[in-house]
């Protein structure tokens, strides 16, 4: 049995929800902020998918952190388990185009 | 296992970690999640295989419309907030605004699953179908498990509003809104990855 | 009339006498075990004490037992094409039947035999280890159980209805894909490993919270046995391993099924895909099989040594490294698919990489047996075998690293040699050291050490017999999954000592059956508890443990702390008066009803039945929903139930 319990922070649920708010208009203008790269620039295809791909991790983060509690509870093994589960999920999807679309 | 009250005197603990199953069950959730990325991950290693593996069929540039997919994203997002919300009101120990707002991402959820039909079956009518070529064939089944997802979480969201409904918030059912919240807000992280990786790409490449 | 005639005999598989064969004796052994339960009236114990368990060290039991009798179907599967290859030119088996063959030994094996066997032991290890009273979901753990179990049936009912698959375990497409193999064969294959599949996941994730969160106080990650740092780190490569399985079967099941286009070249697939989303599973699920066999390694060496284990840091850090590597290797399975070299040389010198972890925990146990009191029980002869025998399976598999060398190796009986020296050398002779190390633990008797010794002799031996002429027979040009050969190729004696070893190994296998009956009856039985000597926690209780393993939840403060505790007396504790109710799990129904309710949704998936899958979807469902609404799923055991089973075991004080 672990001691590495909860400690959410009670002042939280008092008073108005900025925490979510903030969350949400930051996930709206991220959102908008890709399409508008999409649709208003001429740069080439790569760089934009570099952009719409960052905009898209740091949009995740703002959903594990502002929404999903994931420092509560036994933060350092979920998120230990999120990082890992994300770096064989790259691993499989840069592994895989690497491999299949014989490039090099 | 044990579902024995946790006497430690934190000075605030939610009520769904309050018992060594709550607790449990959370982490273990947490660990679902974590592998469900990986499988989201080899569905979207093979759409992004296939994405110009057309065949001569339609491709991502004729058949994405901005309108429709920003309407499905911007909706997976409100209701990715009013599911937060939901959470929120149960910590306040808020049992009837749980409800509501419970209720309201349900709906959302229904919005969104309604707009993903109509797209699929306006795109099967262009002759756009899973047989028509592996592009196709990927990005039905990458977004289709997406949608699939979705829709278990609506009615695991019914069983739950049921409960809380009957039973009113307790260690069990605080747990239960609290888990399927966790599943809410993942979904929205993996549509967020289909917005970039599906349709923005499709417009770009 | 005709119709119906025409649909028995397409649905019922005809024409071999041998599968007749196979009919009768299945028919006449259902009669014998319903007519046995009946006749003693033991239905009802069947129902309340195993089907329903939700107790981890039942559901071992179970997983170990299924996993036995798969090995037989496997071995059998095995011998069928031994003698088939015995000599040149023979016809005991066609080739359609020989394709099916080892079809079905591969997937078993490592399916529904290698894993069953594996997460058995974890079942039966883990809790007892780590001083927890169960895992930490009991109606999960059941879950798993029985999807593996409905899974495993609905594969092995392939070869009397229907036909079994035909497309080796790989099972790759395009040869696996609907045009080059119709029929139902295939959709066995996928639907029986997805059910499977789908339980091994629950598993990874069930043992990763039970070992992070349910420790008993004091033991830190470092003070933990070696086998429970095994199950860890196996459970975290198999909850990131088994979604690309499930994933890439229902791919397939998508193509066949429906027609779609995932690995058919002309709408624009890539047959190829599947092979790598294969491998991105495949390459980790052979450490799934081989890390818990390090883990029981570990524990019997120790044990047997008299000796702490040598290097348990650097043990640990090995496995995690070995984790960490095994999910960047696959490519190594299909160098010959002609990948790019930047691709294969990545790859190739990724799978190098990993024999330097291997090789430190080889070390390691040499150390730990140096200047050891080193006891030759069967366990540890099972262990001391596996050092060599997994040695030449693995410096093997370091020359198969080599991706221009491999294109010679590739697919010849060079690689079968290779892969079964570590499968069977590293996972088979694991799961008999194991189950022999624990077998008091779970049935409350010693094995035979006689026969056991006997049955290790026979089957190493002949082992060897088998396998090591494979490695020339493959370098002579001989392919892997030809059903027959030409005489005059020099293959022909090496063949033959093949098929005397194979069949030494069947008589390994009777002899270790023969010594479970015989222990049963007449072995000596274990009143301690610690028949030993034993290091760790799971020693300290009775044989078998308790339904609540300890009556009280030891403290613990360093590695091996069962030895510390008889040193310093403090093992009495744990069964010390006075006693609390201790909170337990119900048993329950709802597991095997929903596997009943996979099985029928996946037997009609593979008929194309689609009512019938969604009546079986439906029927999950409806087991869902009933548990979410249950509420009363766990029980106290009181206080005089605690004294009068610790009395009884003559350790109430």
């Amino acid at each position: 049995m672990s001691n590495e319990h909860t400690q959410a922070h009670a002042s939280e649920h008092t008073g108005f929800p900025w925490k979510h708010v903030i969350g949400l208009v930051l996930s709206l203008i991220l959102t908008f902020a890709a399409l508008w790269c999409v649709t208003s620039f001429a740069f080439s295809p790569a760089l934009i998918v570099t952009v719409i791909v960052i905009l898209a991790v740091v949009q995740a983060f703002v959903q594990l952190f502002m929404f999903m509690h994931i420092t509560e509870g036994s933060k350092v093994w979920q998120i230990t388990a999120i990082g890992f589960g994300a770096f064989i999920a790259f691993c499989v999807v840069a592994g895989t185009l690497w491999i299949m679309l014989f490039a090099l | 296992m044990a579902a024995v009250t946790n006497h430690n005197n934190k000075p605030y603990e939610p009520l769904e970690y309050s018992t060594e199953e709550g607790s449990l069950r959370i982490f273990g959730f947490w660990l679902f999640l974590a592998a469900d990325m990986v499988l989201f991950a080899c569905l979207f290693a093979t759409y992004l295989m296939y994405i110009h593996h057309t065949a001569g069929g339609p491709s991502s540039k004729e058949l994405f419309e901005v309108k429709d997919f920003m309407i499905e994203t911007v909706d997976l997002l409100v209701s990715s907030f009013t599911c937060g919300l939901a959470t929120l009101e149960m910590r306040r120990g808020n049992k009837k605004a749980t409800i509501a707002w419970l209720i309201v991402t349900l709906i959302l959820g229904l919005v969104f699953i309604g707009f993903e039909v109509k797209e699929f079956t306006g795109m099967v009518q262009e002759g756009a179908t899973l047989q028509t070529s592996a592009f196709l064939t990927s990005f039905f089944i990458l977004v289709g498990t997406h949608g699939c997802h979705v829709s278990i979480g609506i009615l695991w969201m019914l069983c739950i509003i049921a409960q809380l409904a009957t039973r009113g918030i307790n260690a069990q059912t605080a747990r239960k809104v609290f888990i399927i919240g966790l599943y809410w807000h993942f979904l929205d992280v993996i549509w967020i990855f289909l917005f970039t990786a599906v349709y923005l790409t499709g417009l770009v490449l | 009339m005709e119709n119906i005639k025409h649909f028995l005999g397409n649905f019922f598989v005809t024409g071999e006498p041998m599968i007749y064969m196979a009919d009768v004796a299945i028919v006449l052994v259902s009669l014998g075990i319903i007519f046995v339960l009946t006749y003693f009236k033991k239905w009802k114990w069947l129902w309340k004490e195993w089907l329903t368990t939700v107790d981890a060290k039942k559901i071992g039991i179970m997983y170990i037992i299924a996993a036995l009798l798969m090995l037989f179907r496997g071995g059998v599967d095995a011998l069928l094409m031994r003698t088939q290859l015995a000599l040149p030119n023979l016809h005991f088996l066609d080739s359609q039947h020989y394709n099916e063959i080892f079809t079905t030994h591969g997937t078993i094996m490592i399916l529904f035999m290698a894993m069953p066997f594996i997460i058995g032991l974890f079942n039966i290890a883990v809790p007892l280890q780590i001083g927890a009273r169960d895992v930490a979901f009991p109606f999960l753990n059941a879950v798993s159980f029985w999807l593996f179990f409905a899974g495993a049936m609905l594969f092995n009912l392939s070869f009397v209805i229907g036909g079994s698959p035909d497309a080796g375990w790989t099972s790759y497409t395009p040869l696996a894909g609907k045009e080059l193999d119709p029929g139902v064969g295939e959709n066995y294959y996928l639907l029986g490993l997805q059910i499977a599949g789908i339980g091994t996941l629950a598993t990874g994730v069930n043992f990763f919270t039970t070992i992070i969160k349910m420790r008993a106080p004091g033991m830190s990650l470092m003070k933990m046995p070696m086998f429970t740092w095994s199950v860890l780190v196996t459970s975290v490569i198999i909850m990131f391993a088994f979604p690309v399985l499930t994933v890439a079967l229902a791919m397939l099941t998508i193509d066949r099924l429906f027609d779609a286009h995932f690995f058919t070249v002309a709408a624009g697939g890539q047959p190829m895909q599947w092979a790598n989303l294969f491998w991105i599973w495949g390459h980790p699920e052979v450490y799934i099989v081989i890390l818990p066999a390090f883990g029981v390694f570990s524990e019997v060496i120790a044990t047997f040594s008299r000796k702490k284990l040598f290097g348990y840091h650097a043990m640990v850090f090995s496995m995690v490294a070995i984790s960490v590597l095994g999910f960047i290797t696959w490519v190594h399975h299909f160098f010959t698919m002609g990948a790019g070299p930047g691709v294969n040389s990545f790859f190739s010198l990724s799978t190098m990489l990993i024999a330097i972890p291997t090789g430190v925990k080889v070390f390691n146990w040499l150390f730990t047996l140096n200047k050891g009191k080193i006891q030759f029980t069967t366990a540890m002869l099972w262990a001391l075998a596996f050092i060599p025998n997994f040695l030449i399976g693995g410096l093997t598999g370091v020359m198969l690293a080599v991706a221009p060398a491999d294109y010679q190796y590739h697919n010849s009986y060079f690689l079968i040699s290779h892969f079964h020296y570590v499968l069977i050398g590293g996972t088979v002779f694991a799961a008999f050291a194991g189950l022999t190390y624990w077998w008091p633990k779970m049935f409350g008797h010693i094995l035979n050490e006689r026969l056991g010794k006997w049955a290790f002799w026979v089957f190493m031996i002949s082992f060897n017999v088998c396998f090591l002429p494979m490695y020339l027979v493959g370098l002579l040009g001989m392919t892997r999954r030809m059903y027959t050969y030409p005489a005059g190729l020099g293959w022909t004696s090496l063949n033959l000592i093949e098929t005397i070893g194979a069949f030494g190994m069947g008589l390994g296998f009777i002899i270790m059956v023969y010594n479970i009956y015989w222990s049963a009856r007449y072995g000596e039985r274990d009143t301690t508890g610690d028949p030993w000597d034993g290091r760790t926690l799971e020693w300290a209780t009775t044989s078998p443990a308790p339904e609540y393993n300890f009556a009280h939840i030891p403290t613990i403060q360093q590695v091996d702390d069962f030895y510390y505790m008889k040193k310093e007396g403090r093992q009495k504790e744990i069964s010390k008066a006075p006693y609390k109710p201790i909170h337990m799990p119900n048993n329950s129904g709802v597991p095997i009803i929903m596997a009943v309710f996979f099985f029928i949704g996946g037997f009609g998936l593979v008929f194309e039945w689609i009512w019938m899958g969604i009546l079986g979807g439906i029927g999950v469902l409806a087991c869902m929903l009933y548990r979410s609404f249950e509420t009363h799923d766990h029980h106290y055991i009181p206080v005089d139930e605690i004294e009068r089973t610790e009395r009884e075991a003559g350790r109430f004080s």
